[in-house]
């Protein structure tokens, strides 16, 4: 390797992974239910992808994605939630991977809530 | 891509501590169930908690846990890295509250620390040199490569204020200024990594953390001077210091980030790595070139100078590894940036190894100015046992205390050498009310004369007569006029001797003598040691009224020094007593005392 071009490429290719461990009062955080109830039904492949899409993005200085425990609504699983520091916390059901991709797209990176997918849209009695 | 990170340090304190055995058991955990290729494993340098250890660090969410055993691990792998449940009984108790997990960054360990030298430590992988240009690694030598003069790299120092870390406190950008003013046909940049001070291991750290830090400044400072070739002496007591050093080079030179025409733009530097042998006074600037030359490391009088004459007789440069560990920070950054941490003459921030009676044994980086009481009572989370706290050590053999009645001062060079002590190296030993002075300046006394090269009389026979007045002192048998002879002594030394090493030996006893005079006194004139250290100087005495004559002391004494039957009060033959205090470890009824 010679150049300083190179030298940023590298740059770019690893802060994000470095990024992860950065540790922020203001970071958005994205939290998948991967209790028993969220694996079976399908939650670690959406981890993974929402995981990978926000590295890849380059948003790991803004964004933490992490798993929780059972909710209690074991039924919408896989959940996963979305909490922007001073807005709304919003739950996202029923998800998969394509899915999650949506709301890394619309959501995380453009700003606007998917609606379709979240909770208060379900019909829930 | 790995959705999680898990952080183990591998410093000296974690590894003695077992992180390799955690590490690979982690591993085979995540292995075997299934998450190899969800989350990574990552061995870093030193997290500063050193007491905690072993430590890891889980990520994104920044669980920290302490004291991990590897019988933990299988937990922690099932429950918090698969299914996202902290096993929060095995958390750093200090993050744990009522309200829940609270942030290392709120800690009061970390929340007043300024992460500048150690900005990467526990942080990066010093294994992979990708992780480090992910932080912004080998920009700041881009930067001066293509957009900076030699000149302009000085001034930058110059206007940052930095300050050698090493101790002295000598301007970094005018040793270079010097440097590059003096014309020669070849010149060196040298990296002083031969920390010697008992109880200082900042260098070590950020040798086993952030290895290309060193390697970048140094090659910043061969530009900024004019020198192709640097040397980093570093003590072979650090194994994995040197390791990573060795791997950090290799992996730079396979950049091209050393070695011939860096960047494109001309410019040549390598680096070498030489071993000391563990030799304190090779720690002294003269001494260290002598011995990269070859040579048995022995200090020559200055001038001339390292700047002027220094290895092999050229033009050379000496920093330490945390002077060299601000400097990519400062070129990024900007003068300004780091001048506006810390005081009016000391700027930026310093590092400390914290240690003796203190709760949070371990490495803190604060802003200069900060007081001795943040850092004892809050950072370093006070003095263990409801003790008192006496005086802080700093500047090791070479330093003095720091009494009670400056617990505020803010810490900056020139602040603690008003006060008779200095910044040194940075470990800073916390002393309680347990701790005798002058037994204090009769360790470090034997220190420096085990480590006195014996080239200067001063030194070498100064020194020894300076012990045995304060093993005199110790034992009771000194006089008030040897107290005199002592003090004559120190200035003599100070005055005369041919290196720092002998010319900052008497600093122990000057400033315990400056501060504790009264304990000196107690010893000599009242043969009496008022913190009940010194030995010849205790007896144990058993309060008849209190001994129910059980017998478990007199059992207990290796030198069957107890007499006494059973069921009748027991006494202490004062001939054969050795006062290892286990009779008064062990009497169940609190009969034993020593005075």
């Amino acid at each position: 390797m010679k150049t300083l071009a190179e030298l940023k490429a590298i740059r770019e290719k690893m802060q994000n992974q470095v990024g992860l461990r950065a540790e922020d009062h203001n970071h958005t955080r994205v939290v998948v239910g991967m209790a028993t109830c969220g694996i079976a039904a399908g939650a670690r492949p959406v981890l993974t992808k929402i995981s990978q899409e926000v590295q890849e993005r380059g948003l790991t200085d803004k964004i933490a994605v992490t798993q929780t425990g059972c909710i209690g609504l074991c039924q919408y699983e896989p959940i996963v939630e979305v909490m922007v520091p001073g807005e709304p916390k919003v739950t996202y059901i029923h998800m998969n991977p394509e899915k999650a991709v949506e709301v890394v797209n619309r959501h995380l990176a453009g700003g606007h809530v998917v609606d379709e997918y979240t909770l208060g849209a379900a019909d829930i009695k | 891509m790995y959705r999680s990170h898990v952080l183990v340090c591998g410093g000296t304190g974690c590894t003695s501590s077992g992180s390799p055995q955690i590490i690979e058991r982690l591993k085979d955990e995540i292995e075997r169930q299934g998450l190899s290729d969800e989350v990574a494993v990552i061995q870093t340098g030193c997290h500063g908690l050193c007491a905690l250890g072993p430590i890891m660090i889980v990520y994104p969410d920044a669980s920290f846990y302490s004291m991990v055993k590897v019988e933990d691990i299988p937990e922690i792998v099932s429950e918090h890295l698969l299914k996202g449940r902290v096993v929060t009984r095995l958390l750093y108790d200090e993050t744990v509250t009522s309200a829940g997990v609270k942030a290392l960054i709120d800690t009061d360990f970390y929340k007043k620390q300024h992460r500048v030298a150690l900005r990467n430590c526990g942080v990066i992988n010093p294994e992979v040199i990708d992780e480090y240009i992910g932080t912004g690694g080998y920009e700041a030598l881009g930067k001066v490569l293509t957009e900076m003069t030699p000149d302009d790299v000085i001034q930058v120092l110059l206007d940052s204020g930095l300050r050698g870390r090493g101790g002295g406190g000598f301007p970094t950008g005018l040793k270079w200024k010097l440097a590059k003013q003096n014309d020669a046909d070849q010149k060196y940049v040298c990296c002083n990594a031969d920390e010697g001070d008992p109880g200082a291991f900042m260098d070590r750290s950020v040798l086993e953390g952030d290895p290309h830090v060193v390697l970048e400044a140094m090659a910043i400072a061969g530009y900024a001077i004019g020198a192709n070739q640097g040397y980093i002496y570093v003590r072979a007591e650090y194994p994995i210091a040197v390791d990573r050093l060795r791997i950090a080079i290799d992996q730079a030179r396979e950049y091209n980030l050393l070695g011939k025409d860096i960047f494109g733009t001309g410019f040549d530097f390598d680096i070498d790595l030489r071993l000391g042998a563990g030799a304190f006074v090779c720690g002294e600037e003269t001494a260290l070139m002598t011995s990269i030359e070859g040579k048995r490391g022995e200090p020559r009088p200055r001038p001339p100078f390292p700047a002027q004459k220094g290895l092999f007789g050229k033009p050379t440069i000496l920093n330490n590894v945390e002077t060299y560990a601000n400097i990519p920070q400062i070129i990024l950054n900007g003068p300004e940036w780091f001048a506006s941490m810390g005081t009016e003459k000391s700027k930026g921030t310093k590092v400390f190894a914290l240690g003796g009676k203190i709760h949070n044994t371990g490495l803190v980086e604060i802003p200069m100015g900060t007081t001795l009481r943040e850092v004892i009572e809050e950072i370093g989370g006070g003095i263990p046992n409801g003790k008192k706290f006496k005086a802080a050590q700093t500047g090791g053999p070479s330093g003095g205390c720091i009494p009670a009645e400056h617990f505020d001062i803010p810490i900056d060079y020139d602040n603690l050498i008003s006060i008779g002590s200095m910044m040194g190296s940075g470990g800073l030993i916390v002393m309680d009310e347990d701790d005798c002075m002058v037994d204090i300046a009769k360790f470090f006394l034997e220190f420096t004369v085990e480590e006195s090269c014996g080239k200067c009389t001063p030194c070498r026979v100064g020194t020894r007569r300076m012990l045995e007045i304060l093993t005199k002192i110790t034992k009771g048998q000194a006089t008030m006029e040897d107290l005199d002879k002592l003090e004559e002594l120190c200035y003599y030394i100070k005055n005369n001797s041919l290196c720092g090493l002998g010319q900052t030996a008497p600093n122990p006893v000057l400033s315990t003598l400056r501060y504790f005079r009264d304990e000196y006194e107690a010893h000599i004139k009242e043969k009496r040691c008022p913190a009940g250290v010194c030995k010849a100087l205790l007896s144990y005495v058993i309060d008849r009224d209190k001994c129910r004559g059980c017998t478990l002391c007199a059992r207990n004494c290796p030198a069957g020094a107890i007499i006494g039957s059973v069921k009748s009060p027991h006494i202490i033959d004062t001939e054969k007593c050795v006062k290892c205090g286990a009779c008064m470890e062990k009497c169940k009824f609190g009969a034993i005392s020593k005075r």
